[in-house]
């Protein structure tokens, strides 16, 4: 037998799940590594705060883009919402360098099975596939490198967005309406919870999710908010029916702009009605 | 105990060789062309479900006839090896001619060890670049063989009459829309006559040099390939049997074709004028 054969386990018919395949084939690709000793938690950068919302006829991520280390930051500049295929994004709070290769991994998984395949997976089989990838990881969270994905796509069938919250033994939670993961989500969501409605427009929720970004900053050392002088905005990326882009810097900054200009009159960002209408 | 039959080197390579020969040439043709934005491929399958041309990374498409188990496995084979490079590596360090390597070297081994039955395949990989210079398209036989081929190709049962009437007609740089005429009019080209394949009955996809996301396979919708193969009166081009010219056949009906193409799909970004997208690319 030539050794420059193609592996008989490539050949073999079976599982469609990329993940699966490197486990059988190559596990040292994978981003979990067997325990070592000791609290990990401060020797790698955290990415800090997501937020998600839904509104008719689709669903919208945004993320900062700071990364911390201890009482250090890490990264002015990181990205932490990534789109996972042309219709579903995933968000990421925790141990940064995991949390990325943990996302190509899946990017590889929906692109692999759909070409094996011969169709997508349906929404809620991308975010159980998430979920078997986090839970893959409990060691290492165990120890402190925990990663916890936000995952939102556009259901084809029900035709509205959906947006999925994770734990990190892998624990699946399908949110209605909005929510947050990271250090500042606790701010972020408290800000959501006031300003939220569910027949915002894209325009107008994009607005919403850059203000709760701006309230988990304005209490959270570990939240980056916009960054003028760098000319550094939150990423927002947009899912609808007709699949997800991430919006320009440009459109970004004018929103965020915005919504400083606001706080130079008003610090702690719009007042709710004091009764509900 | 008896002796064995002595069978010579030759005879074996040679019985081995037709048995496969024979398997393909079973089954229907499949062409590849190269156009000015990349490369086509098309074949008559009227099964919606089972392809017999795929998507195996951004840049690489696999196209294949004989047997399907076989080139089924030889596809999710390559989709694995691509996939597992891209993801160890980068997603630009997947390339066409490392893929028709481990392909050739896989049917070359099983085609010369005695173990196991030839593979009755012959299969395409494709490979487009930044320009139509760098596109590649490699055929591979069932006995390993690689051919680096340039502007066309065919493959599977009737190849020779099919390819005979590419030769004559192919002309470089033509438009998308009069290489997919020409290729289904080679397709239903035998040498007694030319008949009209149904639009579907046909598999069609390309590699779109101009499709935006990075993943530039996507297959050529029935509904669109009908309105393609319309915009000519039957016998595209069939006719007028000029040698291969040199000048691009710039003509008017297709140039209207391509106009009431644009934006078909709803899905796709406008520049890539329809057909299906694939269905999850990541962006970045």
């Amino acid at each position: 037998m030539s050794e420059s054969r193609i592996p008989a386990a490539f050949m073999t018919p079976g599982t469609s799940s990329f993940a699966d395949f490197l486990t059988a084939q190559s596990p040292d690709l994978l981003p979990r590594r067997d325990a070592v000793p000791g609290n990990l938690s401060d020797i790698a950068p955290h990415g800090t705060t997501i937020v998600a919302a839904t509104f008719p006829g689709g669903v919208i991520i945004a993320g900062d883009r700071r990364a911390t280390q201890g009482n250090l930051i890490a990264e002015r500049d990181m990205r932490k919402v990534f789109p996972s295929d042309e219709y579903s994004a995933v968000g990421i709070a925790g141990s940064a360098g995991i949390a990325i290769e943990l996302v190509k991994l899946f990017q590889t998984e929906l692109e692999h099975y759909e070409k094996i395949e011969g169709t997508t997976l349906s929404i809620e089989g991308k975010a159980s596939r998430l979920s078997a990838l986090v839970r893959g990881n409990l060691a290492m969270a165990m120890q402190g490198l925990v990663v916890v994905p936000l995952f939102v796509g556009f259901d084809p069938d029900a035709e509205k967005g959906k947006i999925y919250g994770y734990d990190p033994t892998g624990g699946r939670f399908e949110q209605t309406g909005y929510t947050g993961v990271g250090s500042g989500s606790l701010f972020a969501k408290g800000s959501l919870k006031k300003l939220y409605r569910p027949d915002l427009d894209e325009a107008g929720l994009v607005a919403v999710l850059i203000q709760a970004l701006y309230d988990a900053a304005d209490d959270d050392s570990a939240t980056g908010g916009p960054d003028l002088s760098r000319r550094l905005f939150p990423l927002v990326h947009v899912i609808t029916a007709d699949g997800g882009r991430t919006l320009p810097d440009a459109e970004v900054a004018a929103v965020a702009e915005n919504v400083i200009a606001g706080r130079l009159q008003r610090p702690d960002g719009p007042i709710a009605e004091l009764e509900a209408k | 105990m008896s002796t064995p039959f002595y069978v010579s080197p030759e005879q074996l390579m040679r019985d081995r060789a037709d048995f496969a020969r024979k398997g393909i040439a079973r089954g229907r043709a499949l062409v590849s062309l190269q156009y000015a934005d990349g490369i086509v491929f098309a074949s008559e399958n009227p099964s919606a479900a089972l392809h017999k041309v795929s998507e195996i990374y951004d840049r690489i498409a696999f196209a294949a006839v004989g047997r399907y188990n076989e080139f089924e496995n030889l596809r999710i084979a390559g989709v694995r090896l691509a996939d597992m490079r891209g993801y160890a590596y980068d997603r630009r360090d997947v390339t066409g001619r490392g893929l028709a390597n481990a392909y050739a070297q896989t049917l070359g081994t099983i085609f010369s060890s005695g173990g196991e039955k030839p593979y009755e395949v012959e299969l395409f990989v494709g490979e487009i670049g930044d320009s139509a210079e760098d596109d590649q398209l490699y055929r591979l036989t069932y006995d390993g063989q690689v051919v680096d081929e340039h502007g066309f190709a065919a493959i599977g049962g009737a190849a020779e009459s099919v390819g005979g009437y590419l030769k004559e007609r192919y002309t470089q740089g033509a438009t998308l829309e009069d290489a997919i005429r020409l290729a289904v009019a080679a397709l239903g080209h035998t040498d007694t006559d030319d008949r009209e394949i149904a639009a579907k009955d046909l598999e069609v996809a390309v590699l779109d040099r101009n499709r935006t996301q990075p993943r530039k396979f996507r297959r050529i919708r029935p509904a669109t390939l009908v309105e393609i193969l319309s915009s000519v009166t039957t016998k595209p081009q069939a006719e007028e049997a000029k040698p291969a010219a040199v000048e691009p056949p710039a003509e008017k009906p297709a140039e209207q074709a391509a106009e009431k193409q644009v934006a078909d799909s709803p899905l796709a970004p406008p520049a890539d004028d329809g057909g299906d997208p694939p269905i999850a690319p990541p962006l970045d």
